[in-house]
Formats: structure tokens, sequence, C-alpha cells
């Protein structure tokens, strides 16, 4: 029998030479593929376990870390979020599972791993201290940021977005978007199961909190595209504020259905100004203006404002890219020349014409993190303002803007709502078609029109209303939080 | 070492008891357990535990103990088996309270829970065998008694009051406070009655066969129809236990058991080889009978499917388990420094995945040594014993401690479906320690039977010879 226990024996070796092979390759050679599956949660299980630096705005902590570990534990950092939504389609939110926004863009340098902050990493592991993500210092001015989500949340149920750029350097001050969410149920370490549910409740809610409508949703721009195809006809035609062209209250295509204007007659049937088109936004001059100028000149004018990127534009977050293809036929190109038929754009992109006129013309490169500084303060990368294009002269910007000052001119204006007593706005309405029976309503403009310090652009999705109605109370909102 | 007080009989090699070398390693044991606890310590805290010293030595203190009573109540037994069970005991305790450690409100005030009470339970039990079982081939005696309880044993947790189920799996029975796993014990009781049955068995199944023929050659040979009604009883209950209590983990420890111990008694591969289509084809119809089955067996190969792992029941826990394992790597994150509190049952199926993480395939490789190297004492011991019964006995015990093992890390490390069960001497729970230290008590009886030297003779002229063995 002991020939029998001793192959038995022989067995046993064998069963635990599998596992012994087994458990080293695991460990050994297929350790770097498994870590790297999706299923390994634990890169987010270490960085609970790490200092992770704060994202700050005007100076303060919008976004900071905190050891909610009992005294005498190893810390667990609880992410917290001050000013509930108004800030997370920029901010993002650093959850369990994932992270959106700055916090995913700059996720490296927050969490210390950036490879410019290696030389402090070393110090602070020779010095013994704990070594501390960067902080990201943004370009968002929390008062423009409370302004615009106060306004939006004012207007009844009403989706929508908003973007505030400082004209001179590209700097984002404010951007909106409207529902949001307040990352703290989201972001709980304590109860991950909780966070996990309230995040995947997030994703099927069909007013899209997730989506930044700022940067990453293309609206029909509508009248407020009348700015592009204005520059368009003055760079291109010579044309000046005066220059006339046949605004019929009907405008017939050779093919196509006709255009109508809005308020029915734009001059009695008879040509009509530039400006007084801008000002009391004319579609049939407009329309005619597009097709005078023709569809590649209007598309180039508006590729020098930011359409039709050859590569997408990131803040660093990445903003979907706005079309205004070159058109060939005129029904089609009319209706360009007011924003509709195929232009698309981001509420950033239609700031950034605002931004562009308000600049003499030049469009400044858009950014959000202003600076990157470590944990001592010191600066690490500071965002230089850039030139993204000259879109104009700085001559028709000039004509621009004193065409967009009378919109907000009474009586006659379309934007009136946007005026600030005592202050100069330049402005644009805009009310877009969009294949419902609730229209887009837009406003762009920026403030004062002499020296301007903010631009803006406003959408209020499926409003319904005019842009003077709805959207440019918040505009206005957003440009006295920084003008007054 | 060696007793050298009395003179020899001349055929006799001086009897080797090295019971100073297992003193020497016990300590190391002890050495090893209160080192982790303080390394857990350091690095969840900073500082040094208390539990380094209020844990470490209680188990210091069992530990000797028991070496000074082996001292007296089994010199000549095998010197390595103590210690190795209690390197795996302190092992396990020192990883137990790393876990709790995390768990608890207060670190400095943190315990091994149960485990200490259970280790020094386990401990005289193991001792009360060693003294009371002087011959164990007295349990030949309860062939079908052992039968019969190991049979009770297993149907227990399926009754209605005191059965008592844990997260979906019925193997537990409730009585008051204390639960208790009596599959457990069951393992010993069927060791036994197998032992036992086959001793008297084997003879008639060793000769008498059924050849199945090709032309000339023996293809097989079956046993007869009559013989064969203990496979098939043992299949029956193998089977039964993986429909009815939906536990395959038991399921394949008896069947495996029942095999391995048929074949030591009657040196038949055959019908190893019979019993293993029958359990295949047995499991093969379960697998599509039974979704619970399917769902083990969808988890084992589609572990990493994400639907897979995010089902209520599904891979989460072995993944997370094989993560661990991976983020271990060659030399481990360092006890207290990994996340093995990520995994759902990290002091028990898991501990060995735990091991893993925290001491890298370098300690989990120390820790299988350990396990094989007493497995294979284990193994040593039926060789050295007298009679077919203490060798069953003691080559089954082992064989459960190595299958054990293998059903537990194979099952984390997807060599096979995942199935609960818990590893030798380390999973935390009360019955499997106690079963452990059981076994051990048996084995280190027959060993110390088995080594002990022959009664002198009387005359040491050569002219009465005692006949050994």
């Amino acid at each position: 029998m002991n020939t029998t226990i001793r192959r038995l024996s022989i067995f046993c070796l064998f069963m635990f030479l599998v596992l012994m092979v087994n458990v080293t390759w695991i460990q050994g050679l297929q350790a770097p593929a498994i870590l790297e599956d999706p299923l390994n949660k634990r890169q987010f299980a270490e960085q609970i376990s790490a200092p992770r630096g704060p994202i700050q705005a005007g100076g303060e902590n919008i976004a900071y870390s905190e050891n909610i570990a009992e005294e005498g534990r190893s810390p667990r950092y609880q992410r917290i979020y001050e000013g509930g939504q108004i800030y997370t389609p920029i901010v993002g939110s650093f959850r369990n599972f994932g992270a959106s926004g700055i916090e995913a863009v700059t996720d490296d340098l927050l969490n210390g791993s950036d490879d410019r902050l290696a030389v402090r990493n070393f110090r602070d592991m020779i010095t013994g201290r704990d070594p501390e993500g960067a902080q990201v210092q943004l370009t968002l001015v929390p008062e423009v940021q409370q302004a615009g989500y106060d306004a939006f949340a004012g207007l009844g149920g009403r989706n929508g977005a908003a973007v505030a750029l400082d004209p001179k350097t590209g700097a984002i001050l404010g951007a909106i978007s409207y529902p949001s969410y307040d990352p703290t149920p989201v972001v709980d370490i304590n109860n991950p199961g909780d966070s996990t549910a309230a995040y995947v409740q997030l994703e099927n809610d069909p007013n899209k909190p997730l989506l930044n409508r700022a940067l990453n949703e293309r609206y029909p721009p509508g009248s407020t595209f009348k700015v592009v195809t204005a520059a368009a006809v003055i760079e291109n035609l010579d044309a000046t504020p005066d220059s006339t062209i046949a605004a019929p209250d009907l405008l017939e295509f050779p093919s196509g259905p006709p255009l109508p204007n809005a308020m029915g007659s734009c001059n009695g049937g008879q040509p009509d100004t530039l400006a007084h088109s801008i000002q009391i936004s004319c579609n049939t001059s407009f329309a005619n203006w597009a097709m005078e100028v023709g569809g590649q000149a209007l598309s180039d004018q508006a590729t020098a404002f930011g359409f039709n990127p050859e590569e997408q534009l990131t803040v660093p977050l990445s903003v979907v890219d706005s079309y205004a293809p070159a058109e060939q036929d005129t029904s089609i190109l009319g209706r360009a020349g007011i924003g509709q038929s195929n232009v698309e754009s981001t509420p950033l992109q239609m700031a950034m014409v605002a931004a562009g006129v308000a600049n003499g013309g030049e469009v400044m490169r858009p950014y959000v993190v202003d600076s990157v500084r470590d944990s001592d303060l010191s600066v690490i990368t500071q965002t230089s303002p850039e030139t993204h294009s000259q879109a104009v002269s700085a001559r028709t910007a000039d004509m621009l803007t004193e065409m967009m000052v009378l919109v907000t001119t009474p009586p006659e204006g379309g934007g009136t709502n946007a005026a600030i007593p005592g202050i100069e706005v330049a402005g644009k309405t805009g009310t877009a078609e969009n294949g419902t029976d609730k229209t887009h309503n837009w406003f762009i403009g920026f403030a004062p029109a002499d020296d301007p310090q903010i631009a803006v652009a406003v959408v209020v999705e499926f409003g319904g209303g005019s842009g003077n109605e709805l959207a440019a109370p918040v505009a206005k909102a957003l440009m006295e939080a920084v003008v007054l | 070492m060696s007793d050298t007080s009395a003179p020899e009989a001349p055929t006799a090699l001086p009897p080797v008891k090295r019971r100073n070398a297992e003193l020497v390693l016990i300590v190391v044991a002890v050495l090893i357990t209160m080192m982790g606890i303080a390394i857990a310590g350091l690095n969840l805290n900073g500082r040094v535990p208390a539990a380094t010293w209020t844990v470490g030595l209680t188990f210091g203190a069992f530990a000797v103990a028991a070496h000074a009573a082996m001292r007296f109540v089994a010199p000549y037994a095998d010197p390595l088996i103590l210690p190795c069970a209690l390197f795996l005991n302190g092992i396990g305790v020192a990883m137990i309270w790393r876990l709790n450690a995390v768990e608890s409100e207060n670190i400095e005030s943190a315990g091994v829970g149960m485990q200490l009470v259970w280790t020094a339970l386990g401990l005289i039990f193991c001792f009360l065998i060693i003294i009371f079982l002087k011959d164990p081939r007295v349990l030949q005696r309860y062939t079908y008694v052992s039968a019969l309880i190991a049979l009770v044993l297993l149907a227990l947790p399926a009754l209605p009051v005191i059965g008592h189920e844990v997260y979906g799996a019925r193997l537990w029975i409730k009585i008051g406070p204390i639960t208790f796993q009596p599959s457990e014990f069951a393992k010993i009781a069927l060791v036994i009655f197998l032992a036992s049955y086959l001793m008297s068995k084997r003879q008639v199944l060793q000769i008498v066969g059924k050849p199945i023929k090709v032309g000339r050659f023996t293809l097989i040979e079956l046993p007869r129809a009559r013989d064969l009604a203990p496979i098939l009883v043992g299949w029956l209950i193998a089977i039964g236990m993986l429909v009815v209590l939906r536990d395959l983990g038991t399921s394949l420890l008896l069947f495996g058991t029942f095999l391995a111990m048929l074949y030591v008694a009657t040196q038949r591969s055959s019908w190893v080889t019979l019993g293993l289509v029958m359990f295949a084809g047995g499991a093969t119809v379960a697998h599509f009978l039974f979704w619970h089955v399917r769902a083990r067996v969808n988890i084992w190969i589609n572990a990493f499917d994400n639907d897979v792992y995010e089902a209520v029941g599904g891979s989460q826990q072995l993944v997370q388990g094989i993560v661990g394992m991976a983020y271990g790597g060659l030399f481990g994150t360092g006890l207290g420094a990994g996340r093995p509190t990520d995994i759902f049952a990290a002091d028990s199926d898991f501990i060995l995945a735990s091991i893993g993480e925290e001491l890298g395939v370098t300690g989990l490789l120390a820790v299988l040594m350990a396990l094989f190297l007493l497995v294979e004492r284990g193994m040593r011991v039926a060789l050295a014993s007298t009679g077919t019964f203490n060798k069953l006995l003691a080559s089954g015990m082992a064989f459960v401690l190595v299958y054990q093992t293998f059903i537990v890390l194979g099952g984390v490390s997807r060599v096979i479906p995942l199935t609960g069960s818990t590893t030798p001497f380390m999973s935390a729970g009360g019955t499997a320690l106690l079963t452990s230290w059981i076994m051990m008590g048996i084995l280190l009886r027959i060993s110390d039977n088995a080594r002990r030297p022959a009664p002198q003779a009387i005359q040491d002229e050569g002219a009465t010879q005692v006949i050994r063995r």
C-alpha cells in the first residue's frame, strides 16, 4: 500500500505545483494586464488615501479634499464641493469610479503624478513630507457663475447654457449649463453604492444634467449669427452700416419655401440698411446679404471666428466643433445667413463671436485654467492669453459694435432687455427654429461697448419665446456681475 | 537527541525525536506571527500595536504549551507537523488581526475575535486525542457509526429551525448564539469511515474485477456490480450535495477524498477513472439542469465580463480577489498596506488572496510551501505507520488538507470554479480550525506510535528478538 501512498503524495505535489504556477502567473506575469482591466477599481481606491489638490475660483476653494478618517486611522479623503451645482459643468466631479470635467482633465496635476511635479515630489520624499497634489486655479468668476445659474433657475424649468468670456484675454469668466447637478451625493466615499446609484440616476435623467451644454452641445444660432453675416458683408463687399439691400416682407427663392420676417415688415418692404436690419433683426435683408456675399465668403468668415475648426478646441476641456459650411443652394445659403439650415454653434463659439467683435476683431483663445500651483504656491503653469484668430479688421469690429449697440437701444432695438442703465451694451438676439414648435432663444453681446470687459452668449433651449424675452435678461445678469 | 540511556536492540536505528528542533521552529513561527501584527500596525497606524504582545504572546504561550505537552505525551511524533500547523495558524491570526484593525473603531483595541479561543480549543482537542486515543485502530469498530455521523452532519444545515443560511449557502447550523459548520466535522467522520470500510473490503475490491477486453488487451477492469455499490453511493451523495445543498465545495471535497482513499486502498486507477467519469457526467447533467451550477461555471469562465461582474452574486468577489493578488505582485504591499478589505470574505475563503496581496507571490508561495510540507509529513506518517487502517487514516487526512487548499485557492485563482471552502488553519472560523487541529491530533498520535522504538528486548544477546512491523 506504500506504493499508492507515494503516488498519492506525488499527486498532492502536482496539485501544489498547479497552484504555485498559477499564482505566480497571476501575480507575476499577468499582473500588469489585470491591473489595466477596467474592472480594477483600485486606482481610485488609492487616490482616496492620498490628498488631492484643490480647484479654485476667485481665490477660493471650490473643490478640495478633506480627511474624514478618525484620529489615528489611515487617511481617507472625501472630495468636497462648494457652491452645490453651479460649478459642476466645468469642475466636474471626482467619483468613486471615474471623474469628469476639470477633475478628469487635470487629474495628473491634482493627484500629484504629473511629470511637472516630479521634482517637488522627490523633494517631499527626501524631506519626509506627504506629497500633495497641485492646486488648479480657474478663470471662473464666482459672481458671474452664481448670477448666471440664478438667472436660469428663474426661467421656470427651461434648460440652457451661457458662456462669459473676457474678450481681451479669452479667459472663461463663466460657463453655466442648466440643469446641473450637485456632486456631493455622487462622490460620497462612505456609501459608494449609493453614490453610484445617484450617478446612474443622473445618467438616465432626460434633462441630461451631466451634459455641459456650454461647451458640448450645438444649437442653430439663429439671428445671433447675423453678426457673422454682417462681418462678412463689411469685410468682403466694402459695405457700411448705412449700406442697403432689398428687404421684402417675404423672400422668394428659386427653389424651396419662401422666407418671412419675424415681425412682418423691416422697412415697409423697402430696402433696409445693414444697421437697421441688425437692430430689428430683419431676416429677408440678411438672406439677401448672404446670397450677395456668397456661401464660401460667409463660411470663411465663420471659420475666422472659430467655426469649422481644423482640430478640436480644448480649454482644456474638449469643446465640440461648430459648423457653418459653404452653401451652394441659394435657399439654404439665405437661411444660413440668418443662422439656420446647416449652421450649428456651441454657446462658447457664439461667445467667441461676441468677444472677437468686442476685442477689435481679434478672437482670443478661450481657456478656463488660469494657473497651476504646487502646494507651496509656486507656479507650475500659468496660461498666457493667445490670439486664436484675427476675425475681422478693427474698423469692421467698430462698425459691428456700433450696430450691436442699437440692438439694446429703445425703442426699436430687438434686445432691450439686456440694456444696463448707464452702460452701453452691444448685443444681438436670436430665435432659432429647430423643427419643434419651441424655438431656441439666444442672446450674444458684450459690455461696456467702448471698453469691453465681458462678452457673453446665452441660449435657452426650447425656450419658446424670443431672445429678448428669455435670453437677454440672463445675459444682462452675467454682464452686470462684472461691469457694475 | 536520541534516548541512549538503555542499550538498544541491535537491529533498531536509534529513535529520532528532535523535539528541540521543533521548539526552535515553533519559536520562529510565533515570532513571524508577532512581527506580522507589528508590521501591520506600523503600516496602518505608524505604531507597534499592543496586539503584538497581547495576541502574539498569548498565541506564543499556546504554542510553547503545545510543544511542552508533546514532550510528555507524544515524544516520538513527527517534529515538523506541529511547527507547520502553528505557523499557518499564526499567519492566519496576524492576517485576521490586520483585517479586524481596519474594520474596528480603534486600531489599538482591535482583536482577533474568537480566533485565539478557537486556537486554544483546537490545541486542547488535539492533545485530548493524542492522550486518550492510544491506538487509533479502535476507531475501526465504528465503521458505520462514523458513516452515519458524517451523513447526519452533512444533512444538519438542511434542517429547519437550526439550519442557518449565510450569504446564500446553507452550510451552518445555529443553536442560540453559536453558529457551527458541521460539514467540517463530517470530513473527519468520512475519512474514518472510509479507512475502516476500505480496510475490511480492500482485498475483495483489489482482487475481483471484470476485465473489459479488446482482443487480448485489457482495456479497463471494472468492479463487479455488487462491489460497485460503494462508489455509487459516494457518487450519489456528492451529486446530492451539489444539487440539494448547492455546495460544490463540499461535494468536490467528499468525492475527491473518497476516490483518493479508494485508490490508496485498492491500487486500481481504473476505478478512479470510472469515478471521475461518473462525477464529470453528473456535473455536466447538473450544469444543464440547474441554473446555480451554470451560474458558478459562468462566473468562472467569464469572470472579467462586465455583465457577469455587475450581476447580483456575480464575479465581483472573484475579480477583486484576482486584482488584489495582481496588485500585490511579486513582493506584496506589506501587511497593512494593501486593500484586502475590498474583497468580500477576505479573512475566510479569500484569506490566501489577502496573503497574496499583502505578502506578494513570495509570501503566498511560502505559505503554500508550509502547507505542502505539512501534507507531505502527513504522507510520511502514513508510510511509516503500521496497519492498513492507520495508513489509510493518515493518508486520507493529509489528502483532505491538500485537496481543501486546492479547492479554495484553485477557486480564488480561477483554476476551478470558485466554491466556498475554508483554508486549513488560516481561515477565520472556529469549526474549520477545530477540525484541522483534530486531524493533527490523529496524525501526531499515529506518528508517535509509528516512530516509538519497539519495547526493549529482555536480553540483548540475540536469543530473543522482538520482531518489529
